[in-house]
């Protein structure tokens, strides 16, 4: 290629930048692109990989097999696991949902010019560290801690109650706690979205309060509920920061299956196959709830 | 208001008081004089805050931090800020997709992008390091700076841009010189938001940490220990005094000068 043609090529390519909307608009849209791709799509793709390989001692062995797939199935202990993983997940889910709706709701319908307030005052704690907010419930619930304390100084129990930490319990109230600000803003714009007139037009036909929330407002919010119970439930599941604080053994859940996989025990295929099986459970329980809802895919991301 | 209203104002208010209780405990023991993280308190210290500045190992996690989270702020909020220019365009084919794929880290399990990414350090070749850190980082928090400039763009007048390149500007000088001045807010809004979430981030660093700490591992290194565990508050105090700072700061800059409700 000679070097005019070189000079013509890419002079034309120039001015096709320069001159399409749409290819300055990838052309500005690449480095992000390609980092998410380098970042993001190629490691899953590894992963996923990964999961067909087999650990022998400290090598890997690289032929495609579902070994770590059977053993998996096979251990009724991982299954167990993974199963109260999801029950934990599904029930903080549900708790996030019905106790930010009422918030979410006030803040729309009644909030007025304390809306921007409220929803700062609400979410910044969501932008803090995870791990404090955590750490802060385990010396809340503590065989010596905040609670047991309290009550023993109250004179209302004389022995620290024993139930409170390390259990599925205190990991549910944690996550609630950890994810519920997060799950609130969906549900506020989608309350924030619907036409007034609608609300007074149930009022003015004789609707009570009741009978105007349970056929106008929460079928018109669905979205936003939909949404939110996605963005709780999705990252939940793998959580192993929660329940390795306050989850003691009888709240192990399969994020700390997995991170053993990759510490201690020292068997990355078989961690990367539990990591992919339970992303596979989680979708298809998320799949499920959207079409159980009625809602589709693309509404949940309003 | 009705008497519903006031149980409904009622339950938002003790909402929100349950939402900061935590926090409110982990700063009222930072102060207690006594090493039991239990009632009754025994009286106001600041001793844990000399004792927690004096433990070893924390200057050298704090300086690690402050590396990994300003370099990481810079390159995602460059890459968020040219990534959501591109897609602020409605006409631009494949939007929703696009848009889909870039915000994906958002929805994807924290253990699940660690493990990934620490195969392919391996794979590659790559020691982990705060290098390998301040990545991970980056391709958590580039979604977040996408979604605090997409807005900016999508309230923003394209006349002006096309002024400016009518007036004989290229596309470079009119990037600098007519939209970034106008994005501005939003850039340090989304350079303190993730600055903080880099900060704070445990998951992704605990997978692709080499030698060196950083302060979420210092602070889970340490809860192992219930001797350390005031010195451990004092710090928790710090950094969540800090954190609330810069989020409130970043809010407040990125709602100052939105388009959407001019002030």
């Amino acid at each position: 290629m000679s070097a005019t043609d070189m000079n013509a090529k890419s002079g034309f390519l120039l001015s096709l930048v320069q001159r399409s909307d749409a290819a300055r608009g990838y052309l500005l849209l690449s480095p992000a692109l390609l980092a998410a791709a380098g970042t993001l799509v190629v490691p899953l793709c590894i992963l996923l990989a990964y999961s067909f390989w087999t650990q022998n001692d400290l090598s890997v062995e690289r032929s495609w097999v579902l070994r770590n797939y059977r053993d998996f199935f096979a251990n009724v202990t991982y299954l167990g696991i993974l199963a109260k993983s999801v029950a934990v997940s599904l029930a903080a889910t549900a708790l996030v949902l019905v106790l930010s709706y009422p918030v979410a709701a006030f803040i729309a319908l009644k909030g007025g010019r304390h809306k921007t307030m409220l929803l700062l005052v609400i979410t910044i704690p969501f932008w803090t560290s995870y791990l404090l907010r955590v750490f802060a419930w385990k010396i809340i619930l503590g065989y010596n801690g905040v609670i047991n304390s309290g009550l023993i100084g109250l004179g209302i129990i004389h022995q620290p109650l024993e139930i409170l930490l390390y259990n599925p319990y205190a990991v549910v109230i944690t996550l609630t706690h950890a994810w519920a600000p997060f799950a609130l803003l969906p549900i506020y714009i989608s309350i924030e979205k619907i036409d007034r007139s609608l609300i007074e037009a149930a009022r003015d036909l004789g609707d009570g309060a009741w009978h105007t929330f349970r056929r106008v407002v929460l079928p018109l919010s669905r979205p936003g509920l939909i949404a939110a119970g996605m963005l709780v439930f999705i990252p939940t599941v793998g959580d192993y920061v929660t329940p390795q604080l306050v989850g003691g053994t009888s709240g192990l859940m399969i994020g700390n299956v997995v991170q053993s996989m990759f510490g201690r025990a020292n068997n990355w295929p078989m961690g990367a196959a539990i990591s992919i099986v339970t992303m596979v459970v989680v979708t298809i329980i998320a799949c499920a709830a959207l079409w159980g809802t009625g809602g589709k895919p693309g509404q949940a991301r309003q | 208001m009705s008497r519903k209203s006031y149980l409904w104002a009622g339950y938002t208010v003790l909402y929100i008081a349950a939402l900061y209780a935590p926090v409110a405990f982990l700063v009222i023991f930072a102060f207690n004089d006594s090493t039991a993280i239990a009632f009754p308190l025994s009286g106001f210290t600041t001793r844990w805050f000399s004792v927690m500045a004096n433990s070893p190992g924390l200057i050298d996690a704090l300086v690690n931090s402050l590396k990994v989270s300003s370099s990481v702020a810079v390159i995602s909020t460059v890459l968020g800020t040219v990534a959501a220019k591109a897609l602020s365009r409605a006409a631009l084919p494949g939007r929703p997709a696009l848009l889909g794929m870039l915000t994906l880290p958002l929805l994807i399990p924290g253990i699940v992008m660690g493990i990934a990414l620490l195969i392919v350090a391996g794979a590659i070749g790559l020691r982990l390091s705060l290098f390998t850190i301040a990545i991970a980082h980056v391709v958590y928090t580039t979604p977040f700076a996408i979604l605090i400039m997409l807005p900016r763009f999508e309230g923003f007048d394209r006349n002006l841009e096309e002024a400016s390149r009518d007036l004989g500007e290229g596309l470079f000088f009119t990037f600098i010189r007519v939209v970034l001045p106008l994005a501005a807010p939003g850039i340090v809004s989304s350079l303190l938001l993730t600055f903080t979430v880099s900060l704070d981030e445990f998951v992704l660093t605990f997978f692709l940490a080499g030698n060196e700490t950083t302060l979420p591992l210092y602070i889970w290194s340490q809860l192992r220990f219930p001797g350390k565990l005031p010195g451990v508050l004092a710090l928790s105090v710090c950094i969540l005094c800090f954190s609330f700072f810069l989020v409130t700061l970043a809010e407040w800059v990125r709602r100052l000068g939105s388009p959407a409700n001019p002030q």
